[in-house]
């Protein structure tokens, strides 16, 4: 087939695009009309995601389904609802504008979610109604004239429910006939531009009255509401019984990442250990081999151990979030994260944080307003992530003494929550400073839906995981491959001269930093080879471990061994302010290119990313400063 | 308020509604030199937050009763008590 043909094929496909308010079953709907067959991006210039599946009608026409983001209205406010509203009125120039659109509506909550129809039907399109959830709305009672309800909207009404994939044939043969009648030689010509401008509060209740009207005539019996729904909120809703819910909740969560994610993690670090091995023993000893295994497969593999806790997390924030129950929980908590200028919205991503910034800072795309979001994203580093616990442990181990302080209460306990609290205190002081100077601004109001209560879908879950997975791997692939070769060429390289009876890493490029940066490291209590280590712990916070047995020459025969001889070299070669100082820096340091990757990502420049170095260097360079001072004058030096 | 002959209907704002307390809106209004009161009125109206429908106050978060749950045309829709005063219904 020549290239020209190619084209053309592709050209006859027609564009479809889903709307419809949130909390619908969109995404369901989507999901059901493509299958596996979808492609996830962003839009350039903006973090909105953009999906396009293909679906096939029982006619054999191919269809291309473009999925846009919920909104309640043409009169974005948000960056994805101005997607949607621009993609539909043609104004994207990287986007077609569509040539039939399917309008998905919440059969159990038509007066609302009519509004929108009526709105996307004004712009002179094709439309065809999706009914969705009718499942849900017939049991509670809805009876509906479908007949009138087409009449009177004046558009095709397909009843669906997408959970079960009911009412997707009939929807894409609905699609087809659409297409086909505007493709008549005698259709009116549909333009590619529309001329919009914002409604006046009187037309949108002149639209609802509308809707009204037409429910009134096409209406046979009325849904009764949601008792059961009604119920849950009636505990989870509670001012304590749903402080409680939540608070057990976040427990279980977190408990789950940690314990649970350790065991797929450990398979991927034997793995990458084997593959490793295996990689070595296929070449000589030589500059290639150690960069394939030191390098490439140790570094990547480092950020790839991270995988199963995201991925963990983020099956619970996708079930909570397609339950229902996330928008409850922003509800719950904007009191409380109201006090540092926090949205409530705020509250999941900054937990999140507590297993890995990553899945954190990728979960702030449920806040709206831009100043919110860039807050969140800009202090979830500082909470306490798993990759600072090997370093906590070692530095806990080796220089805090486990007496009793009280009860069953031991010191070393004692000072491990401490550290999880100064990390929380150091999010929410520093949210309290960015919101009053950088993004300084009124409060954003809170107005958002307490959906009605559902049952998560299992294949939105994964679909949702699929998305997440694929987006953290291509990073890996891209960025922290660059970066691990990166730090593999300065850690190896110059060789040590022969003879030497030093580590190698003492005369590479990382060690000349090392020395180099000590007078500036002397004041917080480090010496060049504190320096050394912090260099690819820069990249990932865990390798330091590593790094350290490394700069201290430690021979061990396994891992474990290897951790507690460094446990005993460090506390025959640093002071205990030492130690304290170390661990006051790994509080506050940004050490973790995944998150600097990933909010450059989010963000959209390289200007956040590096902001947040910079602040967060400054805090931990000024933080260890006067621990290592106030410990030294308290004798521990 | 206006306690005047003129306007029978005793109105208060929803934001001092207490949990289970109902009324009818009988305007949605925000200061029209405000920009952001006039987006509030239009996500409100939006939200089904229309004249002549009937509100509900269902729900009052923990930590001092704000932000509120009010039921309306068929939807649960969470606000602070602040926006939720650009609303005013009939006392009952």
């Amino acid at each position: 087939m020549s290239d020209m043909s190619m084209d053309a094929l592709v050209l006859v496909i027609p564009r479809i695009a889903l709307a419809g308010n949130p909390n619908c079953g969109k995404t369901a709907l989507f999901n059901a009309l493509t299958g596996g067959r979808q492609k996830v991006g962003n839009y350039p210039g903006v973090t909105v995601e953009r999906k396009e599946g293909i679906a096939k009608s029982r006619s054999g026409q191919t269809l291309s389904i473009l999925d846009l983001p919920g909104t309640y209205s043409l009169d974005a406010r948000t960056p994805d609802e101005e997607i949607t509203r621009d993609v539909l009125l043609g104004r994207r120039l990287d986007e077609e504008s569509p040539q039939v659109l399917i309008a998905v509506a919440d059969a159990t909550n038509l007066e609302r979610n009519l509004g929108l129809v009526l709105e996307l039907k004004a712009l002179k399109r094709p439309v065809v109604l999706a009914l969705n959830m009718m499942d849900l709305a017939r049991s509670r009672g809805l009876d509906l004239n479908l007949e009138v309800l087409a009449k009177e909207l004046g558009v095709p009404v397909v009843p669906t429910v997408a959970t079960k994939k009911q009412g997707i044939d009939e929807l894409l043969e609905a699609l087809v006939l659409q297409y086909k009648r505007q493709q008549h030689p005698n259709a009116a010509e549909i333009a590619e531009h529309h001329e919009w401008r914002k409604p006046t509060h009187d037309e949108v209740r002149a639209r609802f009255i509308e809707v009204d009207r037409i429910l009134g005539l096409s209406t046979r019996t009325k849904a009764n509401p949601t008792i059961w729904s009604d119920r849950i909120d009636h505990i989870v809703l509670h001012p304590v019984w749903g402080s409680i819910v939540l608070v057990v909740l976040l427990a279980t969560i977190f408990q789950t990442i940690f314990s649970w994610a350790t065991i797929p993690q450990d398979w991927i670090k034997q793995g990458i250990g084997l593959f490793g091995t295996f990689v070595g023993g296929l070449l000589q000893e030589g500059p290639l081999r150690s960069l394939l295994v030191d390098g490439i497969i140790a570094g990547v593999g480092a950020v790839l151990v991270f995988l199963p806790q995201i991925l963990l997390l983020f099956a619970f924030i996708l079930i909570l979030e397609d339950s229902g129950y996330m928008a409850r929980a922003a509800f719950l908590m904007d009191r409380v994260m109201g006090r540092v200028g926090l949205h409530g919205r705020a509250f999941i991503p900054l937990l999140s944080s507590h297993a890995c910034a990553i899945p954190g800072i990728m979960a702030t795309r449920t806040i709206e307003n831009p100043r919110d979001r860039l807050t969140t994203i800009l202090v979830a580093p500082l909470t306490t992530c798993s990759a600072r616990l090997p370093v906590y442990s070692l530095l806990i181990a080796a220089f805090i003494p486990n007496t009793v302080v009280w009860g069953p209460i031991r010191l070393q306990g004692l000072v491990m929550f401490g550290l999880y609290a100064a990390g929380i205190f150091a999010a929410l002081l520093m949210a309290v400073v960015l919101r009053s100077t950088l993004f300084r601004g009124p409060k954003p109001p809170l107005l958002m839906e307490l959906p009605t209560y559902k049952k998560p879908s299992a294949v939105n879950v994964m679909m949702g995981l699929r998305e997440r997975a694929w987006l953290f791997l291509k990073r890996v692939g891209t960025v922290i491959l660059t970066i691990s070769i990166v730090l593999w060429f300065l850690a190896s390289y110059p060789k040590a001269p022969a003879g030497a009876t030093e580590p190698a890493i003492n005369f590479s490029y990382a060690g000349r930093v090392g020395h180099a940066i000590e007078p500036v490291l002397r004041p917080l209590g480090f010496d060049w080879r504190v320096g050394i280590a912090l260099i690819p712990g820069f990249a990932a916070r865990e390798v330091m471990v590593g790094a350290l047995a490394t700069v201290y020459a430690i021979e061990a025969a396994n891992e474990e061994s290897k951790v507690s001889a460094l446990g005993e070299i460090l506390r025959k070669n640093w002071s205990t302010a030492t130690a304290l100082s170390l661990l006051v820096w790994y509080i506050l340091a940004c050490q973790c290119l995944s998150t600097l990757a990933v909010t450059r990502r989010e963000t959209n420049s390289w200007r956040w990313p590096l902001f947040m170095v910079g602040y967060m260097t400054v805090l931990a360079y000024g933080g260890s400063f006067v621990t290592y001072h106030v410990a030294v004058w308290l004798g521990l030096g | 308020m206006s306690t005047s002959a003129s306007q029978p209907v005793k109105t208060r704002k929803l934001g001092e509604l207490k949990k289970g307390q109902t009324g009818t809106i009988v305007s949605v209004r925000g200061n029209p030199s405000i920009p952001a009161d006039l987006v509030m009125i239009q996500r409100l109206l939006e939200m089904g937050l229309l004249e002549g429908a009937t509100v509900e106050l269902v729900h009052e978060a923990p930590f001092g009763g704000d932000p509120v749950a009010v039921r309306v045309r068929g939807s649960l829709v969470a606000l602070r008590r602040q926006e939720a005063n650009h609303v005013e219904v009939t006392h009952e």
